[in-house]
């Protein structure tokens, strides 16, 4: 579904992705881990089209979108969620889907009957909070939401797009411990319901392995290691480099 | 829709304005015209600045691209000045003139988009300053009575025009830009500039072209700000090149923000009040741009969302108090 091939993206003398190759399959959900500054984050701007690489190229599904502006990538199905939240604050959580859905289906041109009398994509709105569990909370703009919960409402415009690859940027960053797994369980169902494929960057051990199907490990720009998350729990070059743990 | 109490209050408030002219003197009458017409340009300025976040200081020159759409046909296309045409015209002119300059404002936002927009209206300010032989320069154009439908007003004093067929042309030329306003910004189309207001990099990654709708909004905008200018200039009689000034933009600014821009019916309370309080405080000193200024830097530091803001404030307010009372009983 998608193939990353030599992508190359450089810094003055910071090498930030070096020479990356990479697959993701249909439905499939892999995780990204890494030391700080290993090139997590400028990988996945340089699938969502946020910067364009060096050298190398970026497929989705057959199509080379290594140039491809972030609104043809958005048209043809890449979605992505922030590591800081990036939501449209003044407006309700319902209309913050809402907007995402009236931009999909090309609504947006429409400019004379109030959004609440295309009552179809308001009922799917509402079906989309209900798969997060935000539905009862449809009315409160983002200011009146906790943490977790703006996590889960990025991620849910993110899929309101029907993106057939979510790029998903520390998910649980800022959520408080408690609720990471509450917060996971909800984002990952809704995933796996619909088989979309999935790349999560993510610094929690925990949650690598229990919500994803296949680890990647970053390290100055290069992957290190790829595998099963409980083939790399036991590696010794990633426990060392990555966890600080010498044996 | 027409359960809706909010429907109901507007269509309510609608006629109560159709029987204005009989309550004020033909003075205050011209006044609220003045208003009225206003309340258009603050209705399509707010497009801007309340549902796309972009602060134009050069919506005068929009105003003023209507308002000489007027002033020039009277002068040079007389057997075509009849409203039925001079509005469509300056319709046309002012949404010309906004594409040209919304096409090279929007590429910058803030303080950038603000102070280009400011130039390219000094820049129509010159023209018309300038070219004597044209515009009339400094000496602006007359506007003489126009036509309507076929309905001459030769010989009709002014003051008789304006309380007469003129005031309900207006109304119904407000009551439409209000009805049309209305569903721009609920309509999906509102949506998605409110998501750029909001936040640029989230609606680019939903697939809004940020830019192309900021034209959009811009070029709308500037369509409502032409129309009230063209009906501006049957009340006034006059048209100057100091429309196209940033003074006057400034106006339309101050205006927008003494209502609240934060509601939709701000704009329209600050162009009222502002045309009534203008007056009233010119009446009583000449340092009147002092008392105006003042009113400013308190509206910004105490009424955030403008004398609409108060009042909607204190209605929920009210509303409580009489839910707490409810309950109580």
């Amino acid at each position: 579904m998608l193939i990353v091939d030599s992508l190359k993206k450089h810094f003055g003398f910071v090498k930030a992705v070096d020479n990356v190759n990479l697959e993701i399959k249909e439905g499939e959900i892999v995780s990204i881990i890494g030391t700080n500054g290993a090139g997590k984050t400028t990988l996945v701007n340089l699938i969502s089209g946020y910067l364009k690489p060096d050298s190398g190229r970026i497929l989705f599904l057959d199509k080379d979108i290594t140039f491809a502006s972030p609104y043809v990538r958005i048209k043809l199905g890449v979605g992505r969620s922030f590591q800081l939240i990036q939501l449209f604050g003044n407006t309700t959580v319902l209309d913050n889907v809402r907007t995402a859905l009236f931009s999909k289906y090309g609504m947006i041109r429409r400019g004379l009957l109030p959004a609440d009398r295309y009552s179809s994509v308001t009922d799917e709105a509402i079906k989309i909070l209900e798969n997060f569990n935000l539905a009862d909370k449809k009315n409160l703009t983002p200011t009146g939401l906790s943490e977790g919960d703006l996590k889960i409402l990025d991620i849910a415009i993110a899929f309101a797009l029907k993106s057939r690859l979510l790029l998903l940027d520390e998910p649980t960053s800022g959520v408080a411990t408690s609720d990471k797994f509450k917060v996971m369980d909800s984002i990952v169902s809704a995933i796996r319901r619909e088989k979309i494929s999935t790349l999560i960057i993510e610094h929690d051990m925990d949650i690598v392995s229990g919500y994803s199907d296949r680890v990647i490990v970053m390290h100055e720009g290069k992957v290190m290691a790829e595998g099963r998350p409980s083939e790399i729990m036991e590696n010794k070059e990633v426990k060392a480099i990555v966890f600080g743990i010498v044996s | 829709m027409t359960k809706n109490p909010r429907w109901i209050a507007c269509i309510l408030i609608f006629i109560a304005l159709l029987f204005i002219p009989r309550i004020l003197s033909i003075h205050n009458l011209m006044l609220f015209e003045y208003g009225l017409t206003f309340a258009i340009v603050g209705l399509g300025f707010n497009l801007l600045l309340g549902y796309t976040g972009l602060l134009s200081f050069g919506h005068g020159a929009y105003f003023a691209a209507g308002a000489y759409t007027v002033g020039m046909i009277a002068k040079y296309l007389p057997e075509a000045y009849r409203l039925e045409i001079l509005i469509p015209a300056a319709l046309l002119f002012s949404l010309i003139l906004s594409v040209i300059f919304g096409f090279l404002c929007v590429r910058h936002t803030k303080i950038f988009f603000s102070i280009l927009a400011l130039s390219l209206s000094m820049l129509l300010y010159a023209l018309l300053f300038k070219l004597y032989h044209l515009t009339g320069g400094s000496d602006g154009l007359r506007v003489p009575l126009p036509s309507l439908l076929g309905i001459s007003f030769k010989g009709i004093r002014r003051p008789e025009f304006l309380s007469g067929t003129y005031y309900y042309f207006l109304l119904i030329m407000f009551a439409a830009s209000f009805v049309i306003m209305k569903g721009i910004v609920s309509s999906p189309f509102g949506k998605a500039l409110q998501a750029i207001r909001d936040n640029e990099i989230r609606a680019e990654l939903i697939g809004i072209r940020v830019r192309r709708y900021r034209l959009y909004a811009f070029c709308l905008s500037g369509l409502f700000v032409g129309l009230g200018g063209a009906l501006w200039t049957f009340v006034n009689g006059h048209v100057t090149a100091d429309l196209s000034h940033w003074v006057f933009s400034g106006e339309i600014v101050y205006m927008t923000l003494l209502g609240g821009f934060g509601i939709f019916e701000g704009p329209i309370i600050g162009a009222m009040v502002y045309t009534f309080l203008r007056l009233m405080v010119q009446g009583y000193t000449q340092y009147w741009m002092f008392f105006i200024g003042a009113i400013l830097i308190g509206i910004v530091l105490l009424l955030p969302n403008g004398v609409a803001g108060a009042i909607a404030w204190l209605l929920i307010k009210l509303k409580r108090r009489k839910a707490a009372e409810g309950s109580t009983c």
